[in-house]
Parts: structure tokens; sequence; C-alpha cells
């Protein structure tokens, strides 16, 4: 940043009372020269071409095209692949966002004075993090069989892994005196937490809990793709036959289902936030 | 002061019976997604397999792991950054219009309600259905996944970009007008300073989730880490799968470190 402000000097400013300041120029053309560097290589990494895709974009459309109007006749064998879809977000974000409550007690500083169990735990929750949801759920699959099974524990990892950070965050911001009170009082950090901690992220994590099932409904329709059962499966199955107008159908049953439980669970964090902030 | 307390605790709201109901709910709904749960076909030696699995994820294959052809982990990492890389770019450059053509604050509330359904219909559709017909345009490769990473990031990019348009301050463009500015200041001087910050924060967020998203291309052959990948573990080539799985870890911690460090710095201005 020295050299930069040798190349292109900072504006002096005098003040009324006789003091200088300096403006220093914008830093935006550095950040503008590496995007601009970034996307160069990407392009030709990627071998990205504005003729091929002016050309061919149609074809994007032919398969959108046989889509619409969906196949109604098939709707009736979609309900049950549904259900197993939404169940299994439903039990997979329970139990993920359940299970995780002890690690992120575990992982928040102001808790656990111990540095080396902070950083462990947290080590611990960014590897699960980055660990890509469908590879969990091909490794599940191996172990619990094709089903549904597989895509519960799949999303109970990445729920898991996903409220786990957002909690500690959350509970190294809370007021900590009624916590201290309480422990001087003679309880246990357990029953401390329980008492001033968890009214204090309630709301928060039911909200974020919410946040991430809906989520999860949303990519547990991809985890089909490598046998976890759900809308992924027949979905694979109808794209691989090219019956696109059944496909058409699925989507439609999925961005309805979508629609209704977003709006549900917005309602909900909506009151949940609102009523954490009245009391 | 005792008495008052005591008082005070008595004439607490007493919502049980919603939250009642609420928890009843909560549980009935459990149950019902526990009978998805179906055991059976759980092997016998699912722990084995398991313990299998985790030994060769924790002896990776050294020699792929710092091949430098363009087989090797490096160049695939590589390949998956500018993917979704370009993807995020891309993508956040689509969003821009359609985002102020779904602000509530700015469009006609038909309008805005048109623009948030395509664009929640966006987000519905899986990334492998658009990998799919990517493919049809472009042929197999990383050109189908960098295409389908720039839909997928439209649908979460523009939602988050709505929410900062509609939280613009309108007082700074009311004093703007009120010292005469032109449109053109108003939007150079009012809009921009008050949404770069959160645009730049949202497409860089959008990048960290495109890096992990990358392997869902590799399912349909749309380019970069995911194929390989998902071919190793289907041919149960543990050893390659924990070498690409520890270079994808290490990138997508890296990646997240340095982005959570940008995306403070412009929280705090």
């Amino acid at each position: 940043m020295k050299l930069y402000d040798r190349i292109l000097p900072p504006r002096v400013l005098e003040l009324p009372n006789g003091k200088q300041i300096l403006k220093y120029r914008s830093r935006a053309p550095l950040w503008a020269l590496a995007v601009v560097l970034l996307t160069a290589l990407s392009v030709k990494v990627t071998g990205f071409d504005m003729g091929i895709l002016a050309a061919r974009i149609r074809e994007f459309f032919v398969i959108l095209g046989e889509m619409l109007p969906p196949d109604w006749g098939y709707l009736s064998q979609v309900w049950q692949p549904l259900f197993d879809t939404i169940k299994m977000s439903l039990l997979g974000s329970a139990i993920g966002s359940l299970l995780v409550v002890p690690f992120a007690m575990l992982a928040s500083t102001n808790i656990i004075r111990s540095r080396l169990v902070v950083s462990a735990v947290r080590l611990l929750l960014s590897i699960v993090r980055t660990l890509p949801t469908l590879v969990t759920a091909l490794i599940a699959t191996y172990i619990f069989g094709l089903g549904t099974l597989a895509g519960t524990t799949a999303i109970a990892i990445f729920t898991f892994a996903y409220i786990g950070k957002i909690l500690y965050e959350e509970i190294e911001t809370v007021d900590m005196g009624a916590f201290e009170a309480m422990e001087a009082m003679g309880a246990t950090k357990a029953r401390a937490f329980v008492s001033s901690i968890v009214p204090q992220v309630l709301p928060s994590y039911l909200s974020n809990c919410l946040f991430c099932f809906e989520g999860n409904v949303r990519y547990a329709s991809i985890l089909g793709y490598v046998g976890a059962g759900g809308l992924g499966l027949i979905l694979n199955e109808k794209i691989g036959w090219r019956e696109y107008s059944s496909v058409g159908m699925i989507l439609a049953v999925l961005f309805v289902t979508v629609f209704i439980i977003e709006t549900i669970s917005r309602a909900a964090r909506r009151r949940l936030v609102q009523g954490g902030e009245h009391e | 002061m005792n008495k008052r307390i005591e008082e005070a605790y008595a004439g607490r709201p007493r919502r049980w019976v919603f939250e009642l109901v609420i928890a009843l709910i909560t549980v009935a709904l459990l149950i019902w997604s526990g009978t998805a749960v179906e055991t059976s076909g759980t092997t016998q030696n699912g722990a084995k397999i398991a313990w299998n699995i985790l030994a060769g994820i924790f002896h990776p294959d050294t020699g792929l792991l710092f091949n430098l052809t363009t087989q090797g982990v490096p160049y695939l990492l590589l390949e998956t950054i500018c993917i979704a890389f370009l993807g995020t770019v891309v993508g956040a450059v689509i969003s821009i219009p359609l985002a102020f053509l779904s602000a509530s604050n700015l469009t006609p509330a038909p309008v805005a309600f048109i623009g948030r359904l395509a664009i929640m219909a966006i987000r519905t559709v899986p990334a492998f259905v658009y990998g799919l017909m990517f493919i049809r345009v472009t042929g197999p490769g990383a050109f189908a996944g960098l295409l389908t990473m720039s839909l997928c990031s439209v649908g979460m990019v523009s939602k988050m970009y709505i929410e900062a348009i509609e939280d613009l301050d309108t007082k700074v463009l009311e004093s703007l007008d009120a010292a005469g500015c032109t449109s053109w200041q108003k939007i150079r001087y009012g809009i921009l300073p008050q949404l770069m910050p959160n645009f730049a924060s949202t497409a860089i967020y959008r990048f960290d989730i495109n890096l992990r998203d990358a392997t869902v291309l590799g399912l349909v052959g749309a380019g970069g880490i995911g194929a390989p990948l998902i071919f190793a573990m289907n041919s149960y080539r543990w050893n390659e799968a924990g070498a690409i799985l520890a270079g994808l870890i290490v990138l997508v911690l890296l990646v997240e470190w340095i982005s959570t460090k940008i995306r403070v710095k412009l929280a705090r201005g």
C-alpha cells in the first residue's frame, strides 16, 4: 500500500485552521484490477465463449419447453417421494440442530476458558462444514444402504455444521452477567447455561434452525441423485428417460412445497425475532 | 421488595396453551418424519465399511495430491476456483437488474411480486437439472459448470440484493434532492455508497458457497473437481477420494478465512 500511495500521491487538503490532512486515493482501482485479472484467468481456464452461448442458448429452452405443460397424470406418483424428502429434511434438521448444542457450547470462548478445547471443537466444526453434503450422503449410502436414512444422516451432518457456527457466534455475543451471577452462587456450568444463556439465544437459534430447514428441503431434493432417497431419486430417473414433462411436474410440486414451507417459516421467524425484542 | 417481585412473577404473560400446541405439532411432525427411517438397508458390516472409508480418506494418495498435470488435484482445484469465480461474477451482474426490478420500494407491487416468484423458481430447481440443461448447450466441461453456477447464484444473490435495496436510507436521497443534485449524482453519491459494500459482501459470500457446491457439478460432468471425486468414490478408490477431499477442504477453509476477513472489513467500512 505504501508503493501505491507513492505512485498516486494522496491529495493534500488544508483546513481553515491551517492544519494539513491527507486524502488517500481510493483503493478501488486495485480491487477492480484484481477482479479483471481473475476474470481473464477464469475465462481462459473454463473456456467461456460468448459465441457458443449466443448460438446455442436456444437448446437450453428446448428442455424447458418440454417441461411445460407438466404431466398432471404423474402427480399421483410424486407424493410419496415428496413426503420422503420433507421427512428427511425435518428429521435431519432436528437431529443435527439438537446434537450441535453441546458442541457449540464447547466452542464459545466466553463459556469455556481453555483455548485448546475451543480451537479443537472449532476445527472439528470447520472440517465438518467443508465436507460436501453429496459426499457425506454417498458415504452414508454405503453404510446405511440406499434410502432415506442415508439422506437423513447427510442432512443432519450438514445442519450440525451450519447451526454450530452460527450458534457459537450467537452465544459469544450474549450478556454474561446472569451466567456469572449463577456461577458465583454455585450453579454448575451446564445449569447456568440452561437458565441464563438459553433464554437469550433461543429465539435466534430457533429462527436459524427454521431457516436451515427451508434450505434443507431444497437441498434434500438433490441427495436422491446419489441414491439417498426422496425427490432426487425420481428426478434423476425421469431425466435419464428424458420424460421432461414428468420432470416439470416434479419441479412444480417442489416449487409449491418450498413456497408453502418458506411462507410458514418466515411468519414463524418474524414472530420469534419480534417476540425476542418485546419481552 | 420480595413481594413485588412475586407479584410481577405471578402476573407474567401466560402463553402455555399456544406453546403447548406448538410443541405438540412439532412432536407430531417429528414422529411422522420418523417413519421415513427404514433400517432394513443397513448392512451388518456398516461399521467396518465406515472404518475402511475413513482409513482410505486419511491415507490420501499423495501422488495425485501433488501431481501438476491437468489430472492432478492442484489443476482441478484451479479449475474449480475459476468456475466458482466466474460463475459468481456473471451471477452477481445478472442479479443487479433483477433485484432492482423486484424491490418492492422501487417498482409497483405486481411487478415486484412476479420478480420475486421468478427468483424463487430459479432457486428451487436443483443445480444438477440446470447442469444437464446447459450440457446440451455447451457440451460437457467447465463451461457448462460455469453457466450452472451463474444461474444458481442468481437465485440467492438477487434475494439478498433485494433486501439490501429495500433497506436503502431514502433520507440521503432526499437531502441530495434538496441540495439540487441530478439523478446521476444521486446514484453516484446516494445509492452506490450504500449498496456497494453490501453487494460486494454478498458476492464474496456466494463465491464461498459456489466453491463448496462445486462437487454437485461433477455429478453431471460439468467440470471442476466434482467428477473425479464422485468417480473415485463410486469405484471405492478411497485413497484418491481422500486426496481430492483433502485438497478441497484446505482450499475451502483458506477461502473462507480470507473472505471472512474481507467481509468484516467491508462491514466496518
